[in-house]
């Protein structure tokens, strides 16, 4: 290896130091308070308000919903950026534009916006105010760019040659798709769908406005543990939040996981 | 050919109805009434102190997660050290953890029986319901934008460069502002415009720490939720529409600033 540029081992040591400091004070610090303060209260307590009517149907209703708007995501975010890059039409840059809106909108304005449209007032007729099909599409809405943004690159790296020779060898247009488009893309539409899936399911600022206070109807896990924190009860929201905490540490697992497939398929 | 022309309309369909529907449909509620309730909404000291809120942990979570970003692309990229993947692992944790969890656990930390709250309390520095406990929540989540942006261009810059200009006797610091970052300063504008954009509109982390107190630790957001609630729709759609407009903004400047393969 030629002389490295990013320095000694003291300025390595400094560098790497200094960002683990702040990871640690900022991230993990205040994660592992969380962990602690529902270890403090003992196993017992914690399965208590986990497995209480009220918390079993947010969370059982989180998932459900999460994976709805995973599955919508997936066929039509996938759709959406075969689209955006092999298709042509006036107006198209302007459309990937606006792709990336979600994640420059304030979640509690997405709320809102989606009630103006869908809401009592619905110029369309279509009320879906305080009903679950309201948290779908706020849900909808927020995750909309994950799998179109990593399905985009794939595509455009995917060379139309290797479709265009599977069709002159008498290939039809089904067998094309699912045997070389669909399992080229396969890796990106994964990662987009548990970056979706994590967002989903601890989502707070787009439903809290559009859902109402209705308990065991739609009140999904991160309203719940906002709700117990306002009612005074720290331990009770711990336990849900450490539901939802271990969710994320394993889609972050399946990130890591897929990542690694990646390159590794890159390098082969 | 039809399939092609079916699968376009279903795109721009669902696009219409998620995205572009509602979004107009913002604009044109706020001004329903005319201007004089969106200038009385925009002009209460309240609101103005929500935004001032908001602006102030922003203008202090952007610099220091930029600085952290490039600090930690340029470790993961360029160095070698034991726990490299832990690290790279723990960046991309707030992308996946909930914002009311974020919330939780400051809230917990930092609270009177929390690790730091009762002595910080004894020593009368107050950091829950108060702006530290926010720039704290609005730091957390934005702390990946950053890193993510600059790493990939990182690897593709190679250090090839670099390494000539060590041969020709540039210092350390020579390499990094002449070299290094004027490579990567596409990647740290648009890791910047994103986590910008995350601190402005962070709701659910905020909710929890702030303790929501009127004209003291009220955000942005916050106010729009605190008008609704109100009933008061159209103060919410004016600061919406606010929010709404920085937020088209920051997406004119994503386009703009979007690192390009050609733009190394």
């Amino acid at each position: 290896m030629p002389r490295s540029v990013g320095g000694g081992r003291a300025s390595t040591s400094v560098a790497v130091g200094a960002v683990t400091t702040f990871l640690l004070v900022v991230v993990v610090l205040p994660l592992a308070a969380l962990v602690w303060e529902s270890k403090q209260n003992g196993a017992h307590a914690f399965w208590q308000v986990v497995s209480s009517p009220e918390a079993v149907a947010a969370l059982k209703l989180t998932f459900a919903t999460a994976f709805i708007v995973v599955l919508v995501n997936a066929v039509l975010g996938t759709i959406t950026a075969w689209v955006l890059v092999r298709d042509d039409f006036r107006g198209k840059a302007l459309v990937n534009a606006f792709i990336d809106l979600p994640f420059a909108l304030p979640t509690i304005v997405a709320g809102i916006t989606l009630l103006a449209l869908y809401g009592p007032q619905s110029p369309v007729g279509i009320d879906v105010a305080f009903t679950r099909a309201a948290i779908v599409l706020a849900l909808c809405f927020v995750t909309l760019p994950f799998v179109i943004r990593t399905v985009q690159p794939v595509l455009h790296e995917l060379d139309v040659e290797m479709e265009e020779a599977a069709r002159s060898l008498g290939a039809g247009r089904l067998a094309v798709l699912r045997r070389i488009v669909l399992p080229n893309l396969l890796p990106g539409i994964l990662s987009g769908v548990v970056l979706a899936l994590a967002r989903a399911l601890g989502e707070i600022g787009s439903v809290v406005l559009i859902t109402g206070d209705r308990p065991f109807h739609t009140e999904v896990a991160s309203v719940l543990v906002m709700l117990r924190v306002e009612d005074g009860d720290p331990a009770g929201a711990a336990a849900v939040a450490i539901v939802l905490l271990a969710a994320a540490f394993v889609l972050l697992l399946a990130i890591g996981g897929l990542r690694f497939w990646v390159t590794r398929h890159e390098r082969a | 050919m039809p399939s092609r022309l079916g699968l376009r309309a279903a795109a721009l369909g669902y696009l219409l109805v998620i995205l572009l529907g509602p979004l107009a449909m913002i604009f044109y509620r706020t001004f329903e009434s005319g201007l004089h309730p969106v200038w009385q909404a925009l002009s209460d000291p309240l609101t103005v102190h929500a935004f001032e809120v908001t602006l102030e942990a922003t203008a202090i979570a952007v610099p220091l997660n930029t600085v952290f970003g490039v600090l930690c692309a340029l470790a993961i990229v360029r160095r070698r050290f034991r726990g490299k993947g832990i690290l790279n692992a723990f960046i991309d944790l707030p992308l996946a953890v909930s914002p009311v969890v974020v919330g939780l656990a400051l809230y917990l930390l930092y609270g009177r029986t929390g690790w730091f709250g009762g002595w910080l309390m004894n020593h009368g520095i107050h950091v829950l319901f108060a702006l530290p406990a926010i720039v704290l929540a609005t730091i957390f989540v934005s702390v990946p934008f950053v890193a993510r942006e600059v790493i990939p261009t990182l690897r593709e810059l190679g250090t090839e460069q670099e390494q000539a200009a060590a041969t020709l006797g540039a210092t350390r610091w020579q390499r990094f502002w002449r070299i290094t970052l004027p490579s990567i300063r596409w990647a740290v504008i648009y890791g910047v415009v994103l986590t910008t954009a995350r601190c402005l509109g962070e709701y659910g982390a905020v909710a929890i720490v702030s303790g929501r107190i009127e004209g003291v630790t009220q955000t942005a957001t916050l106010r729009v939720e605190e008008y609704w609630t109100n009933f008061d729709t159209a103060g919410a759609y004016a600061v919406s529409l606010v929010l709404a407009t920085i937020a088209v903004l920051v997406l004119v400047a994503m386009t703009v600033t979007r690192p390009r393969e050609d733009a190394l």
